[in-house]
């Protein structure tokens, strides 16, 4: 059991403050100290956010992925509540992706939708997701052994799913991995750092109220055992 | 050794129930079958648009007659709680695991050995034009089908949604392998056979099936233990 | 190249089910030539605690310790030693009486020979006209023979039974007490949990008694049936 009083944390509002004072600079610095793109012009704009989020949903991902294996070999609470934390924050920060990355479908190819290769893997991925959450939520009892079993999984089929998409993708590539200018790519880390603060302090509050829910419950428990709650 | 001696017991055992009662072959085989019907009435029957749509039909019945033959041979396993006596016994749980991924695999093929003379006789769909290299996609698919399916049947074992959670959590994980399957198929009835693109799709395959092998040999004891 | 078990040792355990509490720190010393009888409500956390001795479900917290003689007894090993016996048969319906005992059986190693198995079943009593048939087609009875059949078949020394008396007649389940008996005493360790006080009065030496997953109750002793049930309604509640 752990103890009973969660210790007072500074981390949430310190990265949702970082993030907050980065977001105005860098949406600052986007309209107004970024060159314009060469054949999207202001449209390629929306790729300082979209990128970024990407980036942030591997990253979830990826932590949703160890802390599920922790989970499996030590089946400690702890490390089930990391991997739900950045499973729900991946699927958020997905359905970003997949709306900023039909957006600029439409700006660059005038389609809502395409099966560009980075756009589909983010799709398969966020269905792995989906499910992720879905399981957490219906499978009653076992649902935590299965959410880690198949977020062990999904990790697996990660470099298949890359490259089944890379094999099968005939769509050109069209401005979206042209060079940076020195000015973009300043911005855009900025804007990574931005939403990984952001990222963090929504995965770490998550945990947070995880842990406080488990740490009430566990309260409850003794006061039923103690007699002082019936 | 005596692992797959034991494997071999546990897959004989429900080979040998399903020769018996044959229940899960007549039903997956018929499902696949009307399948098959279904999308030869639903998509036009013009030869080049069936050198484009037979490779995803044959693997979407595979899909979801072995969906439905998955959940019916772990539910027989639930009736009497005979999982538990399987997990019970001094074997090893990879030979339960095994055991279990052989008999899928071979109902499976099954069903495969129904669907595609059916595809080819109702769409004239040149499916037997090179045989050999269909069946091996066929089988590594029945493999990885068997191997990512059986861990999660298991372990959804006593859900009590899990008719719906073993699609919803099986697809994601095995959307690779069928695309495999079917770009493989595809490339073999083309007008223009495509024997290398062929067997980039079936070594992916193989692949795929090795890593997610090791995978479940090394999650199934974790998972099937509450 | 068997090693039956001599004791259990249970420390701490301690089990969650996502938000649900099944056990909470339990410790619990398991003797050979004794009969446990694992008393509470539903939902107490009996089936669990038998479901982690059975090594089929794995504790948050604490550990369990197999000893045979003073070495301790792990993984493949103590399922050698564990017979379970439960409300659900744990044999297939679709094969006969004979066919499930070969199968398992062969699991175990033994031998599946016509003559051991015909032993068996003449032990538990099922008549030799229904052997031949798939199980399903048993009466309750006639699958409770066989499941007891299953469990004596490999010779445990770790005996785990599960609400066994469900679905018998007063006869039935005053056999499977005397059964239950005679295995302790030849040296097993048998741990029961059932609510039916009547079929294991007299037999038990052993109480311990559950409530919300917690250990609310031990004692060695005898029992007869108005001590069991004064026990019980004591601290169950």
């Amino acid at each position: 059991m752990s103890e009973a009083t969660t210790k007072p944390s500074y981390a949430v509002p310190v990265f949702a403050a970082l993030s907050a004072i980065g977001f105005a600079i860098t949406i600052w610095l986007v309209f107004t100290y970024t060159p314009l793109a060469q054949d999207l012009f202001f449209n390629q704009k929306i790729f300082y956010y979209h990128v970024a989020h990407a980036f942030m949903m591997f990253a979830a991902v990826a932590l949703c992925g160890v802390s599920s294996i922790a989970f499996l070999k030590f089946r400690k609470p702890k490390w089930d509540d990391i991997a739900l934390a950045s499973a729900e924050v991946a699927v958020a920060l997905g359905a970003v992706v997949l709306i900023t990355g039909s957006i600029w479908g439409k700006a660059a190819w005038d389609v809502w939708w395409t099966w560009e290769k980075r756009l589909t893997m983010s799709l398969l991925l966020w269905l792995t997701l989906v499910a992720y959450v879905i399981v957490r939520r219906f499978a009653g009892s076992s649902a935590d052994r299965m959410a880690a079993g198949l977020a062990v999984f999904g990790t697996v089929a990660l470099p298949f799913i890359y490259f089944m998409v890379d094999r099968s993708d005939r769509h050109p590539q069209a401005g979206v991995a042209a060079a940076l200018e020195p000015k973009m790519k300043l911005v855009f880390w900025l804007s990574v750092a931005t939403f990984l603060c952001w990222f963090l302090a929504l995965v770490i509050a998550r945990i947070q109220s995880a842990r406080a829910e488990r740490e009430l419950r566990e309260l409850r428990e003794r006061g039923l055992d103690t007699g002082v709650l019936t | 050794m005596s692992l797959f001696r034991q494997a071999g017991r546990v897959a004989w055992k429900d080979l040998r129930i399903e020769l018996r009662s044959r229940e899960i072959v007549y039903t997956m085989a018929f499902f696949a079958a009307l399948i098959v019907v279904v999308f030869s009435f639903a998509f036009p029957r013009d030869i080049r648009i069936v050198r484009g749509a037979a490779p995803g039909m044959l693997w979407v019945a595979i899909a979801f007659a072995g969906t439905i033959g998955l959940g019916r041979a772990f539910d027989r396993e639930r009736e009497n709680d005979t999982m538990r006596a399987l997990l019970l016994a001094p074997i090893p749980r990879l030979a339960v695991f095994l055991g279990k991924a052989i008999a899928i695999a071979v109902l499976v093929l099954v069903v495969a050995a129904v669907g595609t003379p059916l595809l080819a006789l109702f769409l004239g769909a040149p499916l037997f034009e090179n045989p050999l290299p269909l069946v091996i996609s066929l089988v590594l698919g029945a493999i990885g089908f068997a191997s990512v399916g059986s861990v999660f049947a298991a372990t959804l074992l006593k859900v009590r949604s899990r008719d719906v959670l073993l699609p919803v959590v099986l697809y994601p994980l095995l959307i690779p392998l069928f695309v495999a399957g079917t770009s493989a198929t595809e490339a073999l009835i083309a007008e223009r056979v495509n024997l290398d693109a062929a067997w980039y799709w079936i070594s992916f395959l193989g692949i795929y099936d090795a890593a997610f092998l090791v995978v479940s040999i090394w999650t199934f004891e974790s998972l099937v233990i509450e | 190249m068997r090693e039956p078990l001599s004791g259990v040792q249970i420390t701490k355990v301690a089990k969650r089910y996502g938000s649900e509490r099944a056990l909470a720190g339990v410790t619990l010393e398991l003797a050979s030539r004794s009969m446990c009888a694992l008393l509470g409500h539903n939902g107490a956390g009996k089936t669990t605690l038998l479901g982690i001795l059975s090594t089929l479900v794995r504790p948050n917290d604490g550990k369990v310790i197999y000893r045979a003689g003073t070495a301790e007894v792990t993984g493949i090993a103590v399922r050698r030693e564990i017979g379970m016996l439960a409300h659900a048969s744990l044999c297939y319906g679709e094969l006969t009486a004979r066919e499930n005992l070969e199968l398992f059986a062969k699991l175990y190693e033994l031998d599946p020979g016509r003559a051991a198995i015909d032993a068996v079943l003449d032990r538990v009593g099922l008549e030799p006209r229904a052997r031949d048939r798939a199980s399903r087609t048993y009466s309750r009875g006639m699958v409770q023979r066989l499941a007891l059949a299953r469990a004596l078949l490999t010779a445990p020394s770790l005996l785990l039974l599960d609400e066994p008396f469900t679905g018998l007649d007063r006869g039935g389940a005053l056999a499977l007490g005397t059964e239950l008996g005679k295995l302790r005493d030849g040296g097993a360790i048998v741990v029961v949990v059932t609510h039916d006080l009547e079929a294991i009065a007299g037999r038990t030496d052993h109480v311990a008694i559950l409530r919300r997953g917690q250990l609310v109750f031990e004692e060695r002793g005898s029992y007869d049936y108005e001590r069991l049930k004064d026990v019980y309604h004591q601290h169950a509640n």
